[in-house]
C-alpha cells in the first residue's frame, strides 16, 4: 500500500516536472506516514524551514512536501496547469489575489483567521502572515566614504553626482521576470512619480536586472553590486552576515509585501491544509508570535511611511493585459536605453 | 338556580382580534422594511459598480492603431472598499474582446452612457454586472466599447442579513407595542361591564332599585332591560305579597266566626261521635287561623325588612319582655320557663321585627315542649357579638332534617299532631339575618332542641 502510495506520488511529480518549472524541493517529517501536506511556495527553502520545524514538532505524524517556484511558474501550475496542492504561499499578493479572485481558493475560517487584522485577510480565502519591506541593500565596504542615501531622492542625487561609480553596478528586479519585482515597480508608480526619475537613472546607468532576492544580495555581497533597489528586505536580515550590508527603508515611502497563504480549491488533504494555516497564522500575529522576519527592521516605528500593500481586487489591476503591456512597454523604454 | 352558561370572552376576543391585527401589521413591518432596504442596497451596490465601469469607459484612448485602457487602480479597488469582494470585468470593442475575463456576461444596455445591470452566476458564485458603453472612432469607422464590471455579493448579502435582523427587531418591537396596547384597551373595554357586574352583585337580596350609575351608550339598553326587568319583578312580587296578606286577612274572620259556632254546637251536642266531630273541626280551623295569623307576620316581616329601621335594642329587656308575655301560656301548659343572664348587649334594628322572632321561638318551644318540660332563654355576651340562646329538654330536632328547617311551609317530622303553619322559623331566620346575625340549630346531649342566635354589635 505504501508502495503504491510512493508510485502514485511519483508519478505526480514526473507530471509537475513536465509542465511547470520547479526550482527546488524538500521533504520533512514522518515521510513514510501516508499524510502528506503539499506546499508549493515562491520563499527559499531556509527562509520557510522554521515554520515547517515548528510545524513538525507539533505534529511529527505529517510529511511535508515543498516545493519552490517561481511566482509566475506557481500560478502556470496552479492556474493553467490545475495541478493539486494543499498550500499555496506567495508573496507575489497580486498573483495570489487573481488565484483568490476567480476562485481558485477555497475559503477557510477558524479562530485564528477571525483574530487576523483587516490588513491580513482578504474574503477568508488570502491569509497574510508576514510583512516585508522593499528595502534598499547597499554593500558598506564597497560604498567606502560616500553618504548613505536615506530615501529616493537622496539615492537619485548621489546615483547622478557618481555615474562613473555606479555605472553597472546597480541592480533591481526584471519586472517582465519576477511577479514580485513587477508588484513591487507597480506599487511604487502608485506612491509616487520618484519612481520613474529612479528607473530614468537606472537605464542611464545600465543597471543590471535580476530574478530574485537573493540573487541580489549575493551580487552585493560579492562586490558585484553597489547597490540593490527593491530587494527583500527580510532576505537581507536573515542572513548571518548582515553586518555587511546597509538596509535601507526609504524614508519617504516604504513599499510593504504581505507575504500570504492560501488553500487551493482542489487541496486534497484540506484538513490538514486548515491545520497548518491555523499553525501559521498563530505563529505569525499576535502577542507572543514568532513570525519568520526576525524584525532588524522596526517597521512599527516607522508606521507612517509605510506603505502596506493592500489585498483586494486593485492589485488586478496592473494583471490586466492592456495595462501590463503599457507599463512594461514604458519600463523597457526606461530601463534599456540602449 | 343553574349557573349561566359562558360562551367566550368579549376580552379575550377583543385581545385576540388587537393582537391578529398587530401580528398581521408585524409581518406587514417586516417585509415592507426588508424589501425597502433590500432595494436601496442593491440601488448602492449598482451606483458603484457603475461608477467603477465608467470610470474604466473614461480610461479608453485610441492611439496608434489601437484601443489603449489604461484601468485606474480605483476602478477595482474601490469595489472592495466596504467588505471583500470578487471582483471581475471585461472590455470589448464591439464583440472583440480586449482584456479582463472573456466569459464575463455583459447586461444588455440600450443607450450608450446609461449603465445597465444584471444578476448573474460567474465562476460559480452569484455576481451583480454593471455594463456601460460608449462610441469610439477608431480608423474603421464608429465602434462601440463596452465595459463591464461585476462584483460578488458577500457584502450586499451582510448588509441584508443585518437589516433583515433590524427589521425582525422592528417587527417584534412594534408587535410587543401592541400586546400591552391591546391589553390595556381590552382592559378598559370590559371595566364599565365589570363596574355593572359589581354594582349588582354588591346588592342585598331585597334590594331591587334600578340601576342609576351611569354606563356606556351600548351598555344603556341592557341596563334600560335590566332596570325594567327589575321594576317588573318587584312589582309582581308586592301584589303577590299583598294578595297573600288580603286573602289572609279575609280568611281569618269568617274562620273565628265558625270556629266560635262550632264550639257552641260541641257544647250543645249530646252525641259523642258528633263532638268527636266537632273537636277534629275546630283543632282544623285553629290550624288554619294560625297559618293565616303566620302568613299576615310574614307579610308585615317582609315589608319591614324592606324598610328596615336602626334602632337602638337592648337584648336583656328583649328576652325579658317576651319571655313575660308567654309566660301566661307556658303555665297553661305547665312548663317551665325562664330567663337568664344579665349582661345586656345593644343592638340596632327593628324593634318590632325582633320581638316577634323571639315570640316566634319560645312559642314553638312551648308548643312542641311537653307538659312538665323546661324552656331556658340564656342571654350572653360575647367580644364580637350578643348571643340568645333557646333551650328545651322536650323531643329536640329531627336529625335528617335539621338542615331545612327554615324553609317555607317546611314542617318537623314530630310536628304533626300540632298546630303550625312551618312559615316561623322560615320568618325568625329572615329578620336575624337582616339584622346581620346568624342563627344555629343543634340539639342537645341530653335531649332537647337549642336555638341560638347571634347578633353583631354596631
Amino acid at each position: 500500500m505504501r508502495q503504491f502510495a510512493l508510485s502514485i506520488a511519483l508519478i505526480f511529480t514526473a507530471g509537475w516536472s513536465a509542465a511547470f518549472e520547479i526550482e527546488n524541493r524538500a521533504r520533512f517529517g514522518a515521510l513514510d506516514s501516508g499524510q502528506v501536506l503539499r506546499i508549493i511556495s515562491t520563499a527559499d527553502i531556509r527562509f520557510f524551514e522554521p515554520m515547517i520545524a515548528s510545524f513538525l514538532a507539533e505534529y511529527p505524524d505529517t510529511e511535508i512536501d515543498y516545493i519552490v517556484a517561481s511566482s509566475t511558474e506557481m500560478m502556470r501550475a496552479i492556474y493553467d496547469e490545475e495541478h493539486a496542492f494543499d498550500l499555496a504561499i506567495s508573496s507575489a499578493m497580486d498573483l495570489q489575489t487573481k488565484l483568490a479572485n476567480d476562485g481558485k481558493a477555497q475559503r477557510y475560517v477558524s479562530d485564528a483567521t477571525q483574530s487576523l487584522p483587516d490588513w491580513a485577510i482578504w474574503n477568508d480565502m488570502l491569509f497574510a502572515f508576514s510583512q516585508e519591506p522593499a528595502a534598499i541593500v547597499v554593500s558598506k565596504e564597497a560604498f567606502g566614504d560616500l553618504p548613505i542615501p536615506k530615501d529616493r531622492h537622496e539615492l537619485i542625487n548621489l546615483l547622478r553626482q557618481h555615474p562613473d561609480r555606479f555605472r553597472d553596478r546597480v541592480g533591481t528586479y526584471d519586472v517582465r521576470q519576477s511577479g514580485l519585482g513587477y508588484l513591487f515597480a507597480t506599487q511604487d508608480t502608485r506612491a509616487s512619480d520618484t519612481y520613474w526619475r529612479l528607473t530614468e537613472v537606472f537605464g542611464a546607468l545600465e543597471a543590471r536586472l535580476y530574478c530574485c532576492s537573493s540573487d541580489m544580495i549575493d551580487a552585493v555581497k560579492t562586490g558585484e553590486l553597489l547597490i540593490a533597489y527593491n530587494v527583500l528586505g527580510s532576505y537581507a536580515v536573515n542572513r548571518e552576515d548582515r553586518s555587511d550590508f546597509e538596509i535601507i527603508l526609504p524614508s519617504d515611502f516604504t513599499t510593504v509585501m504581505l507575504r500570504t497563504a492560501m488553500i487551493p480549491h482542489n487541496a486534497p488533504s484540506q484538513e490538514l491544509s486548515a491545520i497548518f494555516v491555523d499553525h501559521l497564522l498563530q505563529r505569525s500575529h499576535g502577542q507572543d508570535a514568532q513570525p519568520l522576519t526576525q524584525s532588524g527592521l522596526d517597521l512599527i516605528q516607522m508606521e507612517t511611511s509605510l506603505n502596506r500593500i493592500r489585498i483586494g481586487p486593485g492589485l488586478l489591476v496592473f494583471l490586466d493585459q492592456l495595462k501590463k503591456r503599457a507599463f512594461l512597454s514604458e519600463w523597457e523604454s526606461a530601463i534599456l536605453q540602449n | 338556580m343553574s349557573a349561566p352558561v359562558a360562551h367566550g370572552s368579549i376580552r379575550r376576543r377583543l385581545l385576540l382580534s388587537l393582537l391578529a391585527g398587530a401580528a398581521v401589521l408585524a409581518i406587514v413591518v417586516y417585509f415592507v422594511v426588508q424589501s425597502v432596504a433590500r432595494q436601496v442596497a442593491q440601488e448602492s451596490q449598482d451606483n458603484v459598480l457603475a461608477a467603477s465601469a465608467l470610470s474604466i469607459l473614461d480610461s479608453a484612448r485610441y492611439s496608434g492603431q489601437e484601443i489603449n485602457v489604461d484601468l485606474p487602480y480605483s476602478a477595482l479597488s474601490m469595489l472592495d472598499s466596504i467588505s471583500d469582494e470578487r471582483v471581475f470585468y471585461a472590455i470589448r470593442l464591439e464583440n472583440e474582446f480586449l482584456s479582463g475575463y472573456d466569459e464575463l456576461p455583459e447586461a444588455d444596455g440600450t443607450v450608450a452612457g446609461v449603465p445597465a445591470f444584471r444578476s448573474a452566476t460567474f465562476l460559480e458564485e452569484e455576481v451583480r454586472v454593471a455594463s456601460v458603453r460608449r462610441r469610439m472612432s477608431t480608423d474603421i469607422g464608429q465602434s462601440y466599447l463596452q465595459v463591464s464590471v461585476a462584483q460578488t455579493l458577500s457584502g450586499q448579502k451582510q448588509t441584508l442579513a443585518r437589516i433583515s435582523q433590524t427589521s425582525m427587531g422592528i417587527g417584534a418591537g412594534f408587535f410587543l407595542v401592541s400586546v400591552l396596547l391591546a391589553a390595556i384597551i381590552a382592559r378598559s373595554t370590559i371595566r364599565p361591564l365589570d363596574r355593572l357586574t359589581v354594582s349588582v352583585s354588591r346588592r342585598g337580596p331585597k334590594d331591587l332599585r334600578p340601576v342609576a350609575a351611569p354606563v356606556p351608550s351600548e351598555m344603556v339598553p341592557l341596563v334600560a332591560s335590566l332596570n325594567s326587568f327589575m321594576r317588573r319583578l318587584k312589582r309582581s312580587l308586592t301584589r303577590s305579597e299583598d294578595f297573600i296578606a288580603e286573602a289572609a286577612h279575609r280568611v281569618r274572620t269568617p274562620l273565628a266566626i265558625v270556629r266560635t259556632k262550632a264550639e257552641i254546637v260541641q257544647r250543645k251536642a249530646d252525641n259523642p261521635e258528633t263532638r268527636t266531630a266537632l273537636r277534629e273541626m275546630i283543632h282544623a280551623i285553629d290550624d288554619s287561623s294560625r297559618t293565616a295569623g303566620q302568613l299576615l307576620d310574614h307579610a308585615m316581616v317582609t315589608f319591614r325588612l324592606d324598610h328596615l329601621s336602626q334602632d337602638e335594642i337592648s337584648l336583656l329587656r328583649l328576652v325579658q319582655e317576651a319571655v313575660e308575655r308567654l309566660r301566661p301560656i307556658s303555665e297553661m301548659k305547665e312548663i317551665e320557663l325562664h330567663a337568664i343572664g344579665t349582661e345586656d348587649s345593644i343592638i340596632q334594628g327593628d324593634p318590632i321585627l325582633l320581638q316577634n322572632a323571639l315570640h316566634n321561638l319560645l312559642d314553638n318551644a312551648i308548643k312542641y315542649s311537653p307538659a312538665g318540660a323546661r324552656v331556658t332563654v340564656a342571654l350572653t355576651r360575647h367580644n364580637d357579638g350578643g348571643e340568645i340562646r333557646i333551650t328545651d329538654t322536650g323531643h329536640g330536632f329531627p336529625e335528617a332534617e335539621l338542615d331545612r328547617l327554615t324553609d317555607r311551609f317546611a314542617r318537623g317530622a314530630n310536628a304533626e299532631s300540632i298546630v303550625g303553619s312551618g312559615l316561623g322559623l322560615t320568618i325568625v331566620k329572615e329578620v336575624v339575618e337582616a339584622h346581620g346575625g346568624k342563627m344555629y340549630f343543634e340539639n342537645m346531649p341530653g335531649g332537647g332542641a337549642c336555638v341560638s342566635l347571634h347578633f353583631p354589635l354596631p
